[in-house]
């Protein structure tokens, strides 16, 4: 028989389609079963945040960050809180401090019980993501008692929280840690071993570690890849450095890698959600600053001064000096930084979102080539993506 | 401006000085962030030293982005932010750029430079050459102009409806049932370019 040359075929996946995490475009160019080419397309979720910033003043840009990474929306707020105390040089209140890294934690639990439990169900299995929404639930349910909002919270302020979390709210966050272990080894006892998820995630989408960091990776799926970087450790803020945890790391930097690297994670995050319930000072919140955070509600009643602060600062807002800065966290994805330009005025001259999905999506081609068009799904699943923030 | 005068950042701004040597036009320091500023011209060979000196190894590009001065001659500025993961380390890496001039794109030296050029040229409209594919990326398709310029507006200009009466998408200029408000707090003597006035006048 005589050998035929098959032209490639252009093949469309999403941007409806379950498996794309909410609006991703692919297309793929497939020779046969096998990938050769991932263009994604994305921007159907572009709705300017960082033109709107440009108009809006310093606290009124806060909201905003709950709506990129709408998965786990206050570790977005804390860069924006800590690029903003940077440059206007606040000290946070101890006790802002652990409130903001409990809440952090408790976040990043969030973001990975989505993810992990998503991306199973990408790969077959239907009963984690409905036990792992359960769990989701109870910490939503700790985020509103805190802030008031499930999800879009503007709980973290620049110098500090909005508000001080009520009084048995510890107590609830300490009792359900108590049980939320067993949950993991659950979930565990779902995924880890079983024959389907192994076939679907081994080997599959490997990233070498100089891959990944020339490829911008950061967070977990960089971590899969053998690389010990932590921005919690190693450029740590807020209270992180009197934490103590551990940084899984993985070794082969395929897509099982990055499942283990985030189930350990969740591990060692409620041992830091422990250690600041065990260690939480008592004190104020917010700064006690008139110029740059509000006065208390009680002040207000009876001075004429904190009445103006309070007017001056949810007006005018606070004035930032001339400063161009870079500031990141390691949100639950990754490294979610924002490149803050001031010109000493009430809003800021330009601020870059540095978002980490951005990244792995721009590597989806590196990381599908070769492979069969139903891994494209699990390596999107392990990517942990949210178009909230990588189209901003 | 925060200056530091810590001896470890003295030393690696010295380092970097005498690395990449008359090629540096400026060094700022911004609360320990530090940054230098570049011919537009030398960034490809900038930030390759950088990249493979052993001394500094910026083993990551964490993103590149601009910033757009209307008012300046040389209009946009663009940023390189550097890390590195041995050294624990980062910098920020500027050059100027008029409008209309061609950037060296640096893919070759960071992969994760792609889609970060490709959204700058959606942005801003800065061309970098030498770049594998620099298509819009996040604009819709067919998109006309570069919103994140200081002389886009912020409705855009154009709207997307469903006409029914050509059973299709369609494009209309922006109409606002009420315009939009910005509000001015600045008082006239608390303007940046204003410093004289404000070093003179009291402060309370």
């Amino acid at each position: 028989m005589s050998e035929t040359e098959i032209k490639p075929i252009t093949m469309n996946f999403g941007p409806q389609h379950p498996a794309a995490h909410g609006v991703l475009r692919l297309v793929f160019e497939m020779d046969g079963e096998i990938i050769k080419r991932a263009d994604p397309h994305i921007g159907l979720l572009h709705r300017g945040t960082e033109k709107l910033i440009e108009n809006k003043t310093y606290l009124q840009a806060l909201p905003y960050f709950d709506r990129l990474d709408y998965v786990s929306p206050m570790n977005q707020e804390h860069a924006w809180s800590l690029a903003v105390e940077k440059v206007l040089g606040i000290k946070v209140p101890e006790r802002g401090q652990y409130i903001r890294v409990l809440f952090c934690e408790i976040g990043r639990i969030l973001n990975h019980i989505l993810n992990l439990t998503a991306f199973a169900i990408d790969v077959g299995a239907m009963t984690p993501l409905l036990w792992g929404f359960e769990e989701r639930e109870i910490m939503l349910g700790f985020y509103e008692r805190a802030s008031g909002a499930r999800f879009h919270a503007a709980y973290f302020r620049p110098g500090g929280v909005h508000q001080d979390i009520p009084e048995d709210l510890l107590d609830d966050i300490h009792k359900w840690l108590k049980n939320f272990p067993n949950f993991i080894n659950d979930l565990e006892t779902l995924l880890t071993e079983n024959r389907i998820f192994k076939q679907r995630t081994v080997d599959i989408g490997v990233v070498s570690k100089e891959d990944a960091l020339n490829l911008g990776f950061s967070g977990p799926p960089l971590r899969a890849s053998g690389h010990a970087w932590d921005l919690r450790k190693d450029q740590p803020y807020d209270v992180y450095s009197k934490m103590d945890f551990d940084i899984p790391i993985g070794n082969s930097g395929d897509c099982y890698a990055r499942y283990l690297v985030r189930v350990e994670e969740m591990r060692q995050s409620c041992k830091i959600i422990e250690q600041c319930i065990n260690n939480m000072p008592n004190g104020i919140v917010l700064a006690n600053d008139a110029k740059m955070a509000p006065p208390s509600r009680k002040e207000m009643k009876g001075s004429m001064e904190a009445l103006i602060h309070h007017f001056k600062l949810y007006t005018e807002g606070v004035h930032l000096p001339e400063a161009e800065t870079y500031t990141a966290v390691e949100a639950p994805k990754g490294e979610f930084g924002v490149f803050l330009v001031s010109d000493g005025t009430n809003k800021p001259y330009r601020a870059k979102l540095r978002a980490p999905g951005f990244q792995y999506l721009a590597a989806t081609e590196h990381m599908c080539k070769g492979h069969m068009l139903a891994d494209s799904v699990a390596v999107i699943g392990s990517m942990d993506l949210v178009f909230g923030e990588i189209d901003r | 401006m925060n200056n530091s005068t810590n001896k470890e950042n003295d030393q690696f701004l010295s380092t970097i000085k005498s690395t990449i040597g008359k090629d540096i036009i400026e060094t700022n320091v911004f609360f320990n962030d530090f940054q230098i500023i570049v011919p537009s011209k030398k960034i490809f060979d900038v930030l390759t030293k950088l990249h493979i000196n052993s001394y500094f190894a910026f083993d990551q590009l964490i993103d590149i982005t601009a910033i757009d001065y209307p008012e300046k001659p040389k209009r946009f500025e663009v940023v390189y932010l550097l890390l590195s993961t041995i050294t624990n380390q980062r910098l920020t890496v500027k050059i100027y750029v008029s409008e209309g001039e061609l950037v060296q794109s640096c893919v070759s030296i960071f992969k994760s430079a792609n889609w970060s050029e490709r959204e700058i040229w959606d942005m801003f409209g800065i061309f970098f050459s030498g770049h594998p594919d620099l298509r819009r990326l996040l604009t819709d398709y067919g998109f006309e102009g570069h919103p994140l310029r200081k002389d886009f507006p912020l409705t855009g200009r154009v709207q997307v409806k469903y006409d029914t009466d050509q059973n299709k998408v369609i494009y209309e200029p922006v109409n606002l049932v009420q315009e939009y408000r910005d509000f001015d707090f600045l008082s006239p003597w608390e303007r940046p370019n204003n410093k004289e006035m404000n070093d003179t006048g009291d402060k309370n």
